[in-house]
C-alpha cells in the first residue's frame, strides 16, 4: 500500500479494535519484543499495553542504551515564547478558549523584541513561538511577520500555531521556519468532536492531514503529540505512532518529533476525563524510544520537577525550561492570561545545573540558521 | 610508523575524532587529550559563529588540535556550500569535512549532492573531507572533482557495529590517490585496528569514544588499536591461507629430470 494522505491509513483502524488488541497483550510477547534488536509497530503497541507494565525497568535500562548511543549524553533546551493568547475555539480543557472572558493579548513587534531580548538573556537559542487560533488576528501574515522580527536572535525558531493551508506553510518555511508542532489532541473522532464542538478545530479531518501538508512545504521537522487525559492514552499514542510512522517512510527528509502534554490546571477548565500517573509517562516514554531510536523526545515544564529531574537519560532529547504560557510573560506582560499553570519553574541555570548533575550537556545551539535560508552577521 | 599527510597538513596522529555526545567539554577535552588526536570535527550548527567565546569552541582551542568543521545539518550541496563559506570566514580554516545526509533517521550521505559540493567547495579552495558511502566509484569522482581525502563509512554512523562494508573498502584502499578515512560505525578499537591493517590512512570515532562508561580510558584503547594497526600494515601482514603448501603436486614435473 502506498497511501497518499494519512486519512487512507487511519481508516483501516478501529479505536476499539487496537483497544481490544492492547488488552490481550501478554508477558510472552513483551518479552518477544524487548528482545528484538528492532522493533516494530506491533511491539510498540505491546509496550504500551498494561502487560509491559511490570517490565518497566527492563524497558528504562533499554531506552537509556539507545537515548546514549544515538543523542549522546545531551539535552537540548528550549523555551516557548507565546505571541497570542486571541482564540476563536471552544476546547473545552484550554485556557485560551473563546468563552473564558478574560483579557487577550497579542503581542506587537516591539514587544516581540523585548520577549527575544528577555529569552536571550537566559541564553536561550532555539525558540517555539505558540499562539491560540484567531485567524483574522493572528495568522500567516503575523507569524511570517514574526519570524523576520525574531531571526537575528534565534538558531533555530519554530512554531505551534493553528493548522494552515500548505501555501501559508510554504511561506513560513521561506521565511526560516525550523519545525511545525500540531497535535491531534485525540484521534478518536466523537470524542474530538466533544472537545471541540465550535470553530475551525471542529474539522478532525482538516487537523489530521495537517502534517501531511506540512511535510510537503518542506519544514526540517514536525512534532506531534495527542493531549494525555482526553481518552485513553494507550490506544490514542498507538494511532499517534500510526501517524509518525506513515509519515517517516512517506516524508524521509523530515525529523519527527513527540510531546507529551498531560492535561493541566488552568483558569476555567474542566478535569482530565482520563489520568496518567507518572509510571504511565514513564511507560510511554520509553516505548517510544525502544520503537523509534531517532525520535525526538521533547519533555515540557507541564510535568513536576522530580519526574522532569529524573527523566533525563531515560529517553527525553530535549526539553522547554524557565517557560511562560502567556504571551508576554517574560517581561512585556506578566499577568496575561497563561494557557496552563506550568508546574517546573526553575530558572534556565538551575534546569541546566540539574541536567549536568545527571551527566549530561546542556546544549544551548545546535542549529545554523543558514541552514532554514537565514543569514545574518 | 609513518606520518599521515592530508593536502598540506602532516599528522603523526591517525585516529580523528568527533566532538559530539560527550556528558560535557570536560570529558571531551580529555577524551581529545589521552587520544593524542590532532584533527577533531566539530558540527557548525553546534558553535556560534558569532560569538567569539562561544564555549564549544573556547574547549576546543587546544595545542596540536586542528578543527575540521563539518556540515551535519545540511540537506543538500546549497546548505552545505553556504554554511562552508560562513565556518571559514568564522574559524579561519578552509577544511572541511562534507556532510550531506537529508535523511535524519540514519544519517546517510546523500552521494549525488556531496560530489556537486565537493566540485563547487574545492573550487572555492577548500580542502574537502566528503563522509560518503563506501562507494569506489563515487571515490574516484571525487579525486577527480578535487577532494582532498575520502571518508567512507564502516557501517551506519553511530551504530558501532564494525566494517560492515569491509570489501568495499578494500577496492576503495587499493584505488585510491587521495587518503582513506574510515568514517563512522566503528564501535571498537578491534574494528579500528582492522581498518588500519587493511590500508586505512586514518579513522575517525565519535560515539565509540563519547558513549563509553569512561571515554578516556576508551580513548586510550583506540590509540592504541589505531597503531598496532597501521605498524602492522607497515611491517606487512603475513596471508592468512585455508591449507598448507608444503608439496607441491601440481608442479613438481619441472624438478624432475
Amino acid at each position: 500500500m502506498n497511501a497518499q494522505h494519512f486519512a487512507e491509513v487511519f481508516k483501516q483502524y478501529d479505536w476499539e479494535a487496537v483497544k481490544a488488541k492492547i488488552a490481550q497483550c501478554t508477558p510472552a510477547m513483551v518479552e518477544g519484543s524487548l528482545a528484538k534488536s528492532r522493533k516494530n509497530l506491533d511491539d510498540f503497541l505491546t509496550l504500551l499495553s498494561p502487560a509491559a507494565s511490570p517490565y518497566l525497568e527492563a524497558m528504562a535500562q533499554q531506552a537509556q542504551q539507545l537515548t546514549i548511543q544515538r543523542f549522546g549524553k545531551t539535552i537540548q533546551l528550549y523555551a516557548p515564547l507565546y505571541v497570542s493568547n486571541e482564540c476563536q475555539n471552544i476546547c473545552t480543557y484550554c485556557g485560551f478558549s473563546m468563552d473564558n472572558k478574560i483579557r487577550r493579548k497579542t503581542l506587537s513587534a516591539t514587544e516581540l523584541v523585548m520577549e527575544a531580548l528577555a529569552l536571550k538573556s537566559m541564553g536561550v537559542d532555539h525558540v517555539l513561538l505558540v499562539s491560540g487560533e484567531a485567524n483574522k488576528i493572528v495568522d500567516r501574515a503575523y507569524f511570517e511577520r514574526a519570524i523576520q522580527t525574531l531571526s537575528p536572535y534565534f538558531s533555530q525558531i519554530s512554531i505551534e500555531v493553528q493548522p494552515l493551508d500548505q501555501p501559508d506553510y510554504e511561506l513560513l518555511q521561506a521565511a526560516g521556519t525550523h519545525a511545525v508542532l500540531v497535535y491531534q489532541e485525540t484521534y478518536h473522532q466523537e470524542v474530538y468532536k466533544q472537545y471541540h464542538p465550535k470553530g475551525k478545530k471542529s474539522n478532525f479531518d482538516y487537523r489530521l492531514a495537517t502534517p501531511d501538508r506540512i511535510a510537503q512545504s518542506g519544514f526540517h521537522k514536525i512534532g506531534l503529540g495527542v493531549l494525555l487525559g482526553l481518552e485513553d492514552w494507550r490506544v490514542d499514542s498507538f494511532f499517534n505512532a500510526l501517524h509518525i510512522d506513515y509519515l517517516q517512510k512517506r516524508y524521509w527528509k523530515t525529523k519527527y518529533s513527540v510531546s507529551f502534554p498531560r492535561l493541566r490546571p488552568a483558569q476555567g477548565i474542566i478535569e482530565p476525563n482520563f489520568i496518567m500517573e507518572d509510571r504511565d509517562l514513564l511507560q510511554l516514554i520509553c516505548a517510544y524510544r525502544l520503537w523509534n531510536p531517532d525520535l525526538e523526545i521533547s519533555i515540557s515544564t507541564r510535568e513536576r520537577e522530580k519526574f522532569r529531574n529524573h527523566i533525563i537519560g531515560l529517553g527525553v532529547t530535549s526539553m522547554s525550561a524557565a517557560s511562560k504560557t502567556n504571551p508576554g510573560g517574560y517581561v512585556v506582560d506578566p499577568q496575561s492570561l497563561e494557557q496552563f499553570e506550568i508546574s517546573d519553574e526553575r530558572s534556565m541555570e538551575e534546569i541546566k545545573a540539574i541536567i549536568r548533575q545527571a551527566g549530561y550537556d546542556p546544549v544551548m545551539k545546535d542549529w545554523d540558521s543558514s541552514y532554514s535560508g537565514r543569514v545574518y552577521g | 610508523m609513518s606520518n599521515l599527510i592530508i593536502a598540506n597538513k602532516t599528522f603523526s596522529s591517525r585516529l580523528f575524532l568527533g566532538t559530539g555526545k560527550f556528558g560535557n567539554l570536560q570529558q571531551m577535552q580529555d577524551a581529545i587529550c589521552a587520544a593524542e588526536s590532532e584533527l577533531v570535527t566539530m558540527a557548525l550548527k553546534r558553535v556560534d559563529l558569532q560569538q567569539p567565546e562561544d564555549e564549544l569552541l573556547a574547549a576546543l582551542q587546544l595545542p596540536n588540535i586542528n578543527l575540521l568543521p563539518n556540515t551535519s545539518g545540511a540537506r543538500n550541496a546549497q546548505e552545505a556550500v553556504l554554511a562552508a563559506q560562513l565556518a571559514r570566514e568564522a574559524l579561519q580554516t578552509n577544511w572541511l569535512k562534507l556532510e550531506i545526509h537529508p535523511d535524519p533517521r540514519y544519517l546517510l550521505p546523500d552521494p549525488i549532492e556531496t560530489l556537486k559540493a565537493t566540485e563547487e567547495l574545492a573550487k572555492l579552495g577548500f580542502i574537502v573531507l566528503p563522509y560518503i558511502h563506501a562507494d569506489p566509484v563515487l571515490c574516484k569522482r571525487l579525486e577527480d572533482a578535487g577532494t582532498a581525502a575520502v571518508m567512507p563509512l564502516g557501517a551506519p554512523i553511530g551504530s558501532n557495529k564494525g566494517l560492515k562494508t569491509v570489501d568495499f573498502l578494500e577496492i576503495i584502499i587499493e584505488q585510491s590517490r587521495v587518503p582513506v578515512v574510515v568514517d563512522a560505525g566503528i564501535g571498537a578499537p578491534s574494528h579500528a585496528a582492522y581498518a588500519m591493517e587493511l590500508g586505512a590512512d586514518a579513522v575517525l570515532v565519535n560515539t565509540a569514544i563519547a558513549s563509553a562508561q569512561d571515554p578516556v580510558a576508551m580513548a586510550i584503547a583506540f590509540k592504541q588499536a589505531v597503531v598496532a594497526g597501521r605498524m602492522a600494515y607497515e611491517a606487512g601482514l603475513a596471508k592468512a591461507s585455508n591449507q598448507a603448501v608444503a608439496s607441491s603436486p601440481l608442479t613438481s614435473f619441472l624438478l624432475e629430470d
